[in-house]
């Protein structure tokens, strides 16, 4: 089934030999190369023109390209396999692109590991599994504060002002929460460093409708602040209503780029992809 | 009926050397459940680790004897022991930068690690025998005994003798003391918690931007502290033969096991469970009972569940026996 033969486990299901842990399935920039000063003018952040897929399988991602503006709000939709999550991660160095550009203020940061991403002022917050499970919520925001070497206090403060039902629950295991109340942790977590730009990849994905609404309020509240978001949403026509800019990807490749209104108006996207 | 004398008698043939024996296999039982934790493979070079480790040890310890360099009643093998962590803890991460990470690199399947791990056992267990050889080494210096069995019958006139060995004593101190600051570490300490939080979410740890080369990097470092101080208690209380160490996997496995891989409290516990397990089910009850008959009225036989032979088979029956009813171990583990 897999064509590497290091990662056929030969049908092995023992436990007490081997950690069951899903293996991370995440192709990081290994390099660790540096930030060099970008030609011309280009937007905030822009994966530009980006190719690439996990491993040596098929492209996930052709000539794809997102792009947002310093203090707006850009969301990606499309349908169910169109390569989404994979154009977040791969803005954020958790895949290795064939081709393309990831540039972020006026710095092509292609060659960057996640982690200087992370320095550079970029947050992501993944779709699943997006707490540590067996730290407190605490320990979760510590986390999200890990390379930073001042004084997090203040920032943790912020957090649970933003978020007060995690002020209550600090000391309980993350694994332990709802579900609307683990994706406050990943927020929060992601909001530790104090970042430029937020990457939310489905932030209201399984969480019920009334939490979704106050998430929703969350992110403008966040944006309002002045961090550039870019965003993955399921819940198409919501988030075109909030956002700046909006990509509609199909199959790897922008098929629509607009406003989020005007996307919202043109008949064709709200034909296949709003349903009506 | 002399229950007095019956207790002592188990004290000292078995509470103590299963508690001093216990010590030993949760500090080697932790090392196992830390890479488990966070490499994700059961590493079988953990016994022969801890050889390399004490080994490295009584080198600079018959050093250090050469030189007149004593610890006045403690075993000079503790001040060499800094330098056997250092020495082991660079093996383990030229191993893993020569071995292990073409493997990470590939994300092969953890199964294929244990197979690697196995190949490593071999490589340093070749290398131990071919460096010290394959004999018994006797390192211990310093007072021998903290209570002899002598002056305990002197000063409290009983028929029966308590000995407590200094390397008794070493051992369960020492335990103490590293659980304590690993926990410590694992759980107030920037590092700690980072080690943590890649073992719980590997892809989150990395969007966090903690390190994973580090994270790998600090559990090599400490699961050679780990070893070495495992393997050098073990040598002290017993003796040093490179393939007892190869034999001790069974047991500190068993250990990591039934308390639950991935969970740093369940080593401990697995290694009580299994030390006291193992020794209780080895000892000969014929005095201890003896001492609580009325007289004439003592067993013929030895009263011994099983022959010291078999002693791995008790670790391995342990193992079975919580696998069937608790397949996540006492305290729940990783395979949940």
């Amino acid at each position: 089934m897999t064509k590497n033969a290091w990662q056929d486990d030969r049908g092995n299901k023992d436990r007490s030999i081997t950690n069951p842990k899903p293996p991370s399935d995440a192709e990081p920039v290994r390099k660790g190369g540096k930030a060099v000063k970008a030609e011309g003018d280009s937007p905030f952040l822009i994966g530009d023109r980006m190719t690439g897929g996990y491993g040596t399988g098929a492209n996930i991602l052709n000539d794809c390209t997102v792009a947002v503006e310093k203090g707006e709000i850009a969301v990606i939709v499309g349908p169910n396999g169109a390569g989404k999550s994979t154009a977040m991660k791969a803005v954020f160095g958790m895949l290795n692109l064939k081709s393309g550009s990831v540039r972020l203020d006026g710095e092509d940061i292609t060659a960057l590991t996640p982690q200087d991403r992370v320095a550079k002022g970029m947050a992501f917050v993944p779709q699943t599994s997006n707490v540590f499970v067996s730290l407190t919520v605490e320990e979760n925001l510590e986390m999200g504060a890990f390379l930073r070497k001042d004084d997090i206090r203040p920032t943790i403060a912020q957090v649970y002002e933003l978020f007060p039902i995690l002020k209550d629950k600090r000391r309980q295991a993350a694994g332990e929460l709802s579900g609307g109340q683990r994706q406050q942790v990943a927020v929060g977590r992601a909001l530790m460093t104090q970042p430029k730009v937020l990457m939310l990849d489905e932030p209201t994905a399984g969480v019920s409708p009334i939490v979704m609404d106050e998430l929703f309020d969350r992110i403008i509240e966040v944006a309002r602040a002045g961090i550039t978001i870019l965003m993955v949403e399921q819940n198409a026509r919501q988030a075109l209503e909030i956002a700046d800019k909006g990509y509609v990807l199909v199959q790897g490749a922008n098929a629509y780029t607009d406003t989020g209104k005007a996307l919202l108006a043109d008949p064709e996207v709200r034909r296949t992809f709003l349903g009506g | 009926m002399d229950p007095i004398n019956a207790i002592v008698a188990l004290l000292n043939f078995v509470v103590i050397p299963a508690t001093a024996y216990g010590a030993q296999l949760a500090i080697g039982a932790l090392g196992v459940t830390m890479i488990y934790g966070i490499l994700r493979f059961s590493n079988f070079a953990h016994g022969d680790t801890m050889a390399f480790g004490a080994m490295c040890t009584i080198l600079v310890t018959w050093l250090f004897q050469s030189w007149g360099l004593h610890l006045w009643v403690l075993p000079t093998a503790l001040l060499a022991l800094p330098f056997g962590i250092a020495a082991t803890a660079a093996l383990l991460i030229f191993t893993d930068r020569a071995v292990y990470r073409f493997y990470r690199r590939q994300k092969a399947a953890p199964v294929i690690l244990v197979i690697v791990s196995m190949g490593v056992m071999f490589v340093m267990n070749g290398l131990v025998r071919f460096i010290i050889g394959v004999e018994d080494q006797n390192f211990l210096d310093g007072e021998r005994f903290i209570i002899s069995a002598r002056t305990f019958k002197e000063m409290t006139g009983l028929d029966e003798g308590l000995a407590f060995k200094t390397s008794q004593g070493l051992t369960i101190v020492t335990a103490v003391v590293v659980v304590a600051a690993l926990f410590w570490f694992l759980n107030r300490t920037r590092t700690g918690k980072s080690m943590r939080a890649f073992s719980d979410n590997e892809d989150l740890a990395l969007l966090s931007g903690i390190n994973p080369e580090k994270v790998v990097t600090y559990t090599w470092i400490i699961v050679a502290g780990l070893a070495t101080i495992a393997g050098v208690l073990y040598g002290l209380d017993k003796s040093f033969k490179p393939f007892t160490y190869f034999q001790l996997l069974l047991p500190i496995f068993a250990a990591a096991i039934v308390g639950g891989l991935g969970s740093p409290i369940g080593a401990i516990a697995g290694g009580f469970v299994i030390a006291f397990s193992e020794i209780t089910v080895t000892y000969a009850f014929k005095k201890v009972l003896g001492y609580f008959a009325p007289g004439g009225w003592e067993p013929d036989s030895l009263m011994q569940l099983l022959s010291t032979d078999y002693k791995f088979a008790v670790s391995f029956a342990i193992l079975i026996i919580v696998l069937l009813f608790k397949p996540t171990g006492l305290f729940k583990g990783k395979s949940v």
